[in-house]
């Protein structure tokens, strides 16, 4: 079986967001970057699980610049057997979606897997444009997935419970919270990784669909007031008159 | 309830450049696995002064034991600045769980590398490295602390073995190892080392009880009585007190590094809390006085962080010596003392209990103060070096 994971990096789940005074851009100097907890965990450790199961390679594809390989070292020091990068800088999913498609046309995967969506921006926007451009069937948000008979079954989180969906390989899977449980690299895993191939291959260059025009933060809290159990007056009376809700 | 750990890693000069891709790739696996492992149980270990015996496999698991040594004798292949920051956030999690390491490391796997046999290489280090044999390191003795050349173990010739006796004292793990690396003299009085197998009949390793530090790290004595050991056991690659002292300048190089990780844990825990303490109406962080200690914590971090960044630039080239590796552990180890003793502060009523990590890196490094060369000690070394005269004795 050989399987395809796409890798996006995010910044550190504690890093401050700021964005510059015009709201025109995120502020990124200092700022630490990680691989996508979802590509991590869930995505990469489950094809991981499969090609130990059934044999095959798993490779990962991450489009963006030199600056970024550190994330594509981790996901090797995991586990994988190759890295493609796309060496460009994407401004929106569409041009994401459209270097990995070009890719995978050449290369036979069985499954491509994605992270449901990636922390920052999270669009949720990549695996689904993939697999139109494939051609192939896409399963969103899979917290459990298995392989039988030459099908793919997942289980996908539902409001208040469950849905079981199966469908035929090649197909594109978007990995939620429960697919697989993250893998620490270990030090041996991190030094081999060091002599597992990283491809740079060139990109397509497609424009870009959207185009940002500015970020805003939402307004800052204000803090909690705590109001005598006994004073139900003076609660009717702030809901109404300061939250404005009753 | 299992703890959150929120820590966060702080890097006010900008050190990660300094850092290659292994480094800060091994830094966040070994932070990740003692967010996992560590921290949901130290505090209850820590309490209960029992050692986590199952943290060894997983030790062994993430690549923490001699992860400088070569890969084939068990190690990792990596670089001493691998091993530092392997050490560092091993330590970040507990002092403790950081000598587990250590002594498996650098006091058991590297004397067997270095000084060994391609017998005993092929035969102890591979399962060393993988945990499936724990060891301990027995130098200092009732009566030679810091003076170890002083020691009274000593062997006798007998055909193709030796008969051991004497004893050792304060040995971290030496009630649950399976091999010990002893020191001890020949009948010229020249020390020589020797890998000792837990059954060998008349060696025993009682466990020392009551420690106030290091409650997480298991610590006893090893005792020889008549004990016979096959000269095949004996070190052949060193005699004199070279040999251990060799030993010691790894590890040391280790807890220079080791201890920065104390001394960030409880940097981050006192600024977090203080910036969420609020007192008069304002953040505890608000105060001048509670923020000069904190600019005086980050700078003593930052001045150890580009320290033993050159020590280990220096380890990696073969050519840091034992009194700049002692200088390191002289400064970082009293710096961490000092921040766990002001960060406490800090924190109020709530520092002394153990809600909070701080109260148990401060127990700890009073013993990483102590062993490995006591601070006095390491002053001495550094003093012998810029005068030339030996103020030992
Ligand atoms: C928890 C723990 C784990 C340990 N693990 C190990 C281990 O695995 N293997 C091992 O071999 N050892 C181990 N040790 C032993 C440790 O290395 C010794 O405790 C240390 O070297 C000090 O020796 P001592 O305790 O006998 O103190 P002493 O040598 O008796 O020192 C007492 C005091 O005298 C001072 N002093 C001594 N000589 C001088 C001098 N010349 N000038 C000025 N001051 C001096 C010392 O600084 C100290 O303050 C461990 C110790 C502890 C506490």
């Amino acid at each position: 079986m050989n399987i395809l994971v796409c890798i996006s990096k995010t910044p550190e789940t504690t890093a401050p967001i700021d964005f510059t005074p015009d709201g025109k851009e995120l502020k990124t100097e200092g700022m630490n970057y990680i691989l996508n907890p979802y590509d991590e965990w869930y995505a990469l450790v489950r094809a991981l699980e499969l090609k130990e199961q059934n044999g095959g390679a798993v490779h990962v594809i991450h489009v963006g610049p030199a600056a970024n390989d550190i994330i594509i070292r981790k996901a090797l020091a995991i586990g994988a057997d190759e890295a493609y990068r796309v060496d460009c800088d994407p401004k929106d999913a569409w041009m994401v979606a459209s270097e990995v498609g070009a890719f995978a046309k050449e290369h036979a995967y069985d499954i491509i897997f994605t992270g449901k969506e990636t922390l920052d921006y999270a669009g949720a926007l990549v695996p689904g444009m993939i697999a139109e451009l494939l051609g192939v069937p896409f399963i969103s948000f899979a917290n459990h997935l298995e392989y039988e008979n030459g099908k793919i079954i997942c289980q996908r989180e539902i409001e208040g419970g469950y849905e079981e969906v199966e469908a035929p390989m090649p197909l594109v899977v978007s990995a939620a919270k429960g697919l697989a449980e993250q893998r620490i690299p270990n030090m041996r895993g991190i030094m081999m990784a060091k002599r597992k191939p990283l491809n740079v291959i060139e990109p397509q260059c497609v424009s870009p669909k959207q185009t940002l025009t500015g970020y805003e933060k939402p307004p800052q809290r204000t803090g909690v007031k705590l109001i005598d159990p006994e004073n139900m007056d003076e609660l009717v009376r702030l809901l109404h008159e300061e939250a404005k809700v009753i | 309830m299992a703890k959150v750990d929120r820590y966060q890693h702080h890097d006010f000069y900008n050190m990660d450049a300094l850092l290659s891709e292994d480094h800060l790739l091994a830094r966040d696996a070994v932070r990740d696995w003692v967010k996992q492992e560590v921290t949901p149980i130290i505090e209850d270990y820590y309490e209960r002064a029992e050692c986590p015996k199952h943290l060894y496999k997983g030790l062994a698991e993430i690549g923490a034991y001699g992860p400088s040594l070569p890969v084939e004798y068990g190690g990792g292949g990596m670089d001493e600045i691998a091993y530092g920051v392997i050490m560092q956030e091993l330590e970040r999690g507990d002092s403790g769980i950081r000598s587990m390491a250590s002594v498996q490391g650098s006091l058991v796997m590297y004397p067997i590398f270095a000084y060994g046999s391609e017998e005993q290489k092929k035969k102890y280090l591979p399962k060393l490295g993988s945990g499936e044999l724990i060891g301990c390191f027995g130098l200092t003795e009732p009566d030679f602390g810091s003076n170890p050349t002083g020691m009274v173990s000593h062997f006798i010739d007998d055909g193709d073995s030796v008969i051991l006796n004497g004893a050792k004292m304060w040995i971290t793990n030496s009630p649950v190892a399976d091999i010990a690396v002893a020191w001890a003299k020949d009948e010229e009085g020249v020390v020589h080392g020797m890998i000792l197998e837990k059954d060998m009949p008349g060696f025993s390793a009682p466990e020392i009880h009551g420690k106030l530090s290091l409650r997480a790290s298991i610590t006893g004595e090893l005792v020889f009585e008549n004990v016979r050991v096959p000269k095949k056991n004996i070190l052949p690659g060193v005699k004199g007190m070279r040999g251990p002292l060799s030993c010691l300048s790894k590890a040391r190089y280790g807890i220079a590094w080791g201890v920065i990780g104390a001394a960030l844990d409880c940097y981050d825990t006192a600024l977090q809390y203080s910036k969420e303490r609020v007192q008069f109406d304002r953040p505890v962080a608000g105060f001048q006085l509670q923020q000069r200690k904190l600019a005086h914590m980050i700078t003593e971090i930052t001045k150890a962080q580009l320290f033993t960044w050159r020590l280990g630039t220096l380890a990696n080239e073969h050519k840091a010596t034992p009194a700049q590796i002692s200088m390191a552990k002289f400064n970082n180890v009293n710096m961490a003392l000092e921040i766990a003793r002001e960060s406490r502060q800090m924190l109020g009523g709530m520092g002394i209990t153990n809600e909070y990590p701080i109260m148990r890196h401060m127990m700890n490094l009073e013993t990483v103060i102590t062993y490995e060369g006591t601070h006095d000690i390491h002053t001495l070394i550094i003093g012998m070096e810029v005068t030339g005269i030996n103020a030992f004795k």
